[in-house]
């Protein structure tokens, strides 16, 4: 990944922690939040972190803002709806947003998460993020 | 709140369950939050501030997901509190106004109010702030619903409180 920013993003401490991974194939990305038991907000379901799997979203609604185009800081999100549609199970977390509208100041962003099977989404994201692009976007 | 319970009972199964309700969420733990304080509706949580937890080195200041985990689950026990302790709920959605960052080097806490619980749904409010309510961080607004699951997890919970099993 050539981007810088989406370096500083894997690395921040908190994202290291919980492995958060990307795999950019063409001009799609997809975000993985490998399972651990640190991400288990209920042992009794057991049941992911309704935090964990939204701050993940918002981690690969970032990354895509980034991966679109050139930005000179890292997003920063303004307001996000989450709506949990399933109880995410102990395993791997997969996501991808899309980016429906990105700005001179704010992109408008949407992202969906999914464990086994990608047309039965465990949540999904609607969000707003303050942005800073470059002054020379790369087209495309 | 069920018809049987009055409010002094549903105080006494809150301080019985508080112990379980933040130490015992695994991610919870791993983010360092702690409970403050849990009555019937209303629920208080702390996020100590860590430098594991930074989402911009540059900075030094808190990531999101920190202040996400701290509003859905300070959401989630005010839901639980104001459905009179009987049932743990699952989010059904969160929407989050992030209103400024965190300052650095600040424990975050998140007062969170259950506005109306009726039957399966229970609707809740919730504000983060780094020392001034007047001046929040981030406020949130949750709804939450007994689900199958959650109704049996609660049970268990009860269960293994009660025989002193560990969970």
């Amino acid at each position: 990944m050539s981007n810088a920013l989406i370096e500083t993003l894997l690395a921040a401490p908190y994202v290291a922690r919980f492995g958060v991974r990307l795999e950019q194939k063409g001009d799609e990305l997809t975000g993985i939040l490998p399972y651990s038991e640190i991400l288990v907000g209920n042992p009794l379901i057991p049941a992911l972190h309704g935090g964990a799997i939204g701050a993940f979203l918002e981690i690969v609604a970032s990354a895509s803002l980034l991966a679109g185009q050139s930005l000179e800081r890292l997003p920063r999100p303004i307001d996000v709806a989450i709506d949990y549609l399933r109880p995410g199970r102990a395993a791997d977390v997969y996501a991808r947003a899309i980016v429906n509208r990105s700005g001179r100041r704010v992109a408008n962003v949407r992202a969906e998460a999914w464990q086994g099977r990608s047309g039965a989404p465990v949540a999904t994201l609607h969000g707003h993020f303050l942005i800073t692009p470059g002054r020379t976007d790369p087209a495309g | 709140m069920s018809d049987t319970d009055t409010p002094g009972d549903l105080q006494t199964l809150l301080d019985e369950l508080a112990p379980l309700l933040v130490d015992g969420s695994p991610h919870a733990v791993a983010l360092g939050l702690t409970l403050v304080s849990l009555k019937p509706g209303l629920a208080v949580m702390r996020a100590p501030y860590s430098a594991d937890l930074v989402g911009d080195p540059e900075s030094g200041i808190l990531h999101g997901g920190v202040i996400t985990a701290l509003l859905d689950h300070v959401c989630g026990l005010a839901a639980f509190s104001g459905f009179g302790g009987q049932d743990t709920p699952a989010t059904l959605d969160l929407r989050l106004d992030y209103m400024r960052p965190a300052k650095p080097g600040l424990d975050v806490t998140a007062e969170a109010v259950c506005l109306k619980s009726h039957g399966l749904v229970a609707f809740v409010r919730a504000t983060a702030h780094d020392g001034d309510i007047n001046d929040p961080v981030a406020t949130a607004q949750a709804a939450f619903m007994v689900t199958g699951a959650s109704k049996a997890a609660q049970e268990r919970a009860v269960e293994a409180l009660r025989s002193g099993q560990p969970l």
